[in-house]
């Protein structure tokens, strides 16, 4: 029996609504736990002078424990009945938010937890606008806490109303608002009998409803060069596909020369295979010598991507040295690295309150997002993140290191 | 046509990718490989990755404490695998009497850490592949795929490089180097699974004898074996189903002290 692909979501919002708390739980109560970690949590816990804190089967650094806070990203596995899941917890802090958007990067979808008690706060806002823009779209609200506001709808829905109206303007329609206790179990796995008028799904249903990230099979061929290796005398370019499929005999373009042939040979070791689909890292020769090298990009003429040297972009700053206008970047999109620069920062924006701070700025600190126009140094093969995400994202590097993240939103 | 990827699938693809992507950037890079189970799965992917022609040498750093079998697995395939086979001891630590009955903190250290420093120093690599996995210890569920040290080893675990997209931090100063972990999102049983699959060799030790298995490996005298009759791989995965004993439960180093491992990590453990 061929073992089912995990669903990997991650769980996001304010510090302290129970992110870690909600985890633990569900490890809990899907029997997901060894006996000799819970031990050691329960130990731990009286060592810190509390009681069983779910929360410390995640939170593993000593300072984490220490502080009773999340400060890096983590990834746990647990199945129910009908399917692995990976959770990708995801700190809460300001501080931390780089570490939240890298956690958040490898889900197929979100939970956003709000504590029933503080309703809206300044993380959950930035956070749901996080989701938006890395491009998320199946997401499960829980309001959290239940227990200290004595199960109360009417709680349950100001709170609900005050999330809807904010993830409204930022154009996201969660699938369900679930009234939970992380702490007491309502609503995890089992139906809460405090809350009778809630007939919604329990928070183990809504995941076991939600989809894998579809394989990107039916879509215009997208192939990265990654590398170019010598084998025994024989030039093999290697690659991921990051869409749709490619086979021997295929005729191909390349990007950014334009030169076309066609695919030799589809090589993988110790398998002998004519044929390979999205997702799959392969090698391959061509028909006639063209040299090609990481960052080319193998397409099919007549369904290329848009090579330009100018688009418009929103780009999130992530490094705690503010970009200043006249600092030459790196854009890495796919396996293409260029330099560049921001030639426009058309808007400033504030990532939780959503206010737009300035016009024509020079600068963006950090957490900021930015409405931009990037021009590059060298053509670009790219398209918009609403059509083919992989080759329609971007990170930025500065002095070797990623400090920004961006989406690609119109092409010029 | 139907064909489509199963989850072992996607897994051997990322971490491929991860292995090419490492390359790539540095070219001078080496396989940690501690002769495991992990380490044998990643060199398998290795090969895949360069077509059985691996183009970086294969580094393993002898405690001289390991088992027998150990030793007679790793000569075996290195010369099979026709593997550019680097052997690193702490040759100081080593002669002056160093054992676990010192203490399992500073064995760890002298025998493991600083035999690795020593070989980084001596061979310039810029970036090791290693076969953590993130389910194996709360510490290392926190870790990145690219993953920096400083010159003295240290892992900045409170401020880890920002990574997405399968974008990640490839370049390292001077001083630093770069672990990658391109098996950093296998499970155990995805490692058992894939092992069947592929028909891997891994040393007898995992397999039960006499009512005893051992289901991680490093060094005689810190390992103990758990109580199994599994003596096949479909027995290991069935165990793995219903136990309720997490894999490291029999290795010292995670047991001494709550953060023992966190210590030996921040100080460059694996
Ligand atoms: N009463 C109550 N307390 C909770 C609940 N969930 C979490 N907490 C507490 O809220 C605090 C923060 O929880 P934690 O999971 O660390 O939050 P995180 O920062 O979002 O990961 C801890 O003291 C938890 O015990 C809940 O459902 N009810
Ligand atoms: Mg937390």
């Amino acid at each position: 029996m061929k073992t089912q692909t995990p669903l990997n979501f991650v769980i996001v919002g304010h510090v302290d609504h129970g992110k870690s708390t909600l985890i633990g739980r569900l490890l809990y109560d899907t029997n997901s736990l060894a006996p000799d970690k819970l031990a050691e949590v329960k130990k731990i816990s009286e060592a810190h002078g509390r009681d069983t804190e779910f929360a410390f089967l995640l939170d593993h650094l000593e300072e984490e424990r220490k502080q009773g806070i999340t400060i890096d990203t983590t990834q746990v596995f647990f199945k129910t009945e009908k399917r692995r899941y990976v959770i990708i917890d995801a700190p809460g802090h300001v501080e931390f938010v780089k570490n939240m958007i890298t956690g958040a990067s490898q889900a197929e979808a979100a939970v956003l937890i709000v504590d029933a008690v503080e309703g809206v706060k300044e993380q959950t806002k930035r956070h749901s606008y996080m989701l938006s823009m890395l491009g998320l779209n199946q997401i499960i609200v829980v309001i959290n806490k239940m227990d200290l506001v004595e199960f109360s709808q009417e709680r349950f829905d100001k709170v609900r109303n005050d999330i809807q109206e904010f993830l409204d303007s930022i154009n996201i329609k969660p699938n369900h608002y679930i009234p939970i206790s992380g702490i007491k179990g309502d609503n995890i796995a089992n139906r809460s009998g405090n809350m009778d008028w809630y007939n919604g799904l329990t928070f183990m249903q809504s995941l076991d409803e939600l989809k894998n990230n579809p394989a990107n099979i039916e879509k215009d061929l997208i192939l990265p060069v990654q590398d170019v290796y010598k084998v025994d005398d024989k030039r093999i370019n290697v690659g991921r596909i990051e869409a749709g499929k490619i086979k021997a005999g295929d005729a191909i373009k390349i990007l950014p020369s334009n030169q076309e042939t066609a695919i030799k040979s589809i090589e993988k070791f110790l398998e002998n295979t004519d044929e390979a689909l999205s997702g799959e890292c392969i090698g391959f020769t061509t028909q006639d010598s063209v040299f090609l090298d990481r960052g080319d990009i193998i397409c099919r003429s007549g369904a290329e991507p848009v090579v330009t040297d100018r688009f418009r972009a929103n780009m999130f700053w992530m490094s705690r040295k503010p970009f200043s206008q006249d600092e030459k970047l790196i854009i890495r999109c796919a396996t293409q690295e260029i330099r560049c620069k921001i030639e426009v920062i058309e808007k400033r924006i504030n990532s939780s309150s959503l206010e737009l701070l300035e016009e024509n700025a020079d600068k963006l600190e950090n957490l900021e997002v930015g409405e931009v126009v990037i021009k590059t140094k060298k053509p670009i093969a790219i398209k918009k993140f609403s059509q083919v995400q992989e080759l329609g994202r971007f990170v930025m590097i500065l002095n070797e290191n990623i400090v920004a993240g961006g989406i690609i939103t119109e092409l010029d | 046509m139907s064909r489509s990827l199963d989850h072992l699938d996607k897994l051997e693809n990322q971490s491929i990718f991860i292995i090419r992507e490492a390359y790539s950037q540095f070219r001078n890079i080496a396989l940690l490989w501690s002769i495991g189970k992990d380490s044998t799965t990643l060199m398998w992917l290795v090969r895949k990755a360069f077509f059985g022609k691996i183009p970086f040498p294969i580094l393993h750093i002898d405690t001289t404490y390991k088992f027998k079998e150990i030793y007679d697995f790793r000569d075996k395939y290195a010369k099979e695998w026709g593997l550019n086979l680097i052997v690193a001891r702490n040759e100081d630590a080593v002669a002056n009497g160093m054992g676990p009955d010192k203490s399992k903190f500073e064995c760890c250290n002298q025998l493991k850490t600083i035999a690795l420093k020593q070989a980084i120093a001596r061979e310039k690599f810029k970036a090791l592949l290693l076969g953590i996995r993130r389910d194996e210890h709360g510490i290392r569920a926190k870790e990145r795929v690219f993953s920096p040290r400083d010159e003295d080893f240290e892992w900045d675990y409170k401020d880890q490089p920002p990574e997405l997209w399968d974008q990640y931090k490839t370049k390292a100063t001077e001083e630093e180097h770069l672990r990658v972990h391109p098996l950093l999102g296998w499970i155990e049983v995805d490692i058992w699974d894939y092992v069947k699959r592929e028909n891997i060799p891994i040393p007898e030790l995992y397999f039960a004898k006499n009512g005893k298995r051992f289901r991680s490996i490093g060094c005689e005298c810190c390992c103990g074996p758990v109580e199994s009759d599994a003596d096949t791989i479909d027995k290991i995965v069935q165990e793995l189903k219903t136990t309720q004993i997490s894999e490291r439960s029999g290795r010292a180093q995670d047991k001494e002290d709550d953060y023992m491992m966190q210590k030996l990590r921040s100080l460059g453990y694996m």
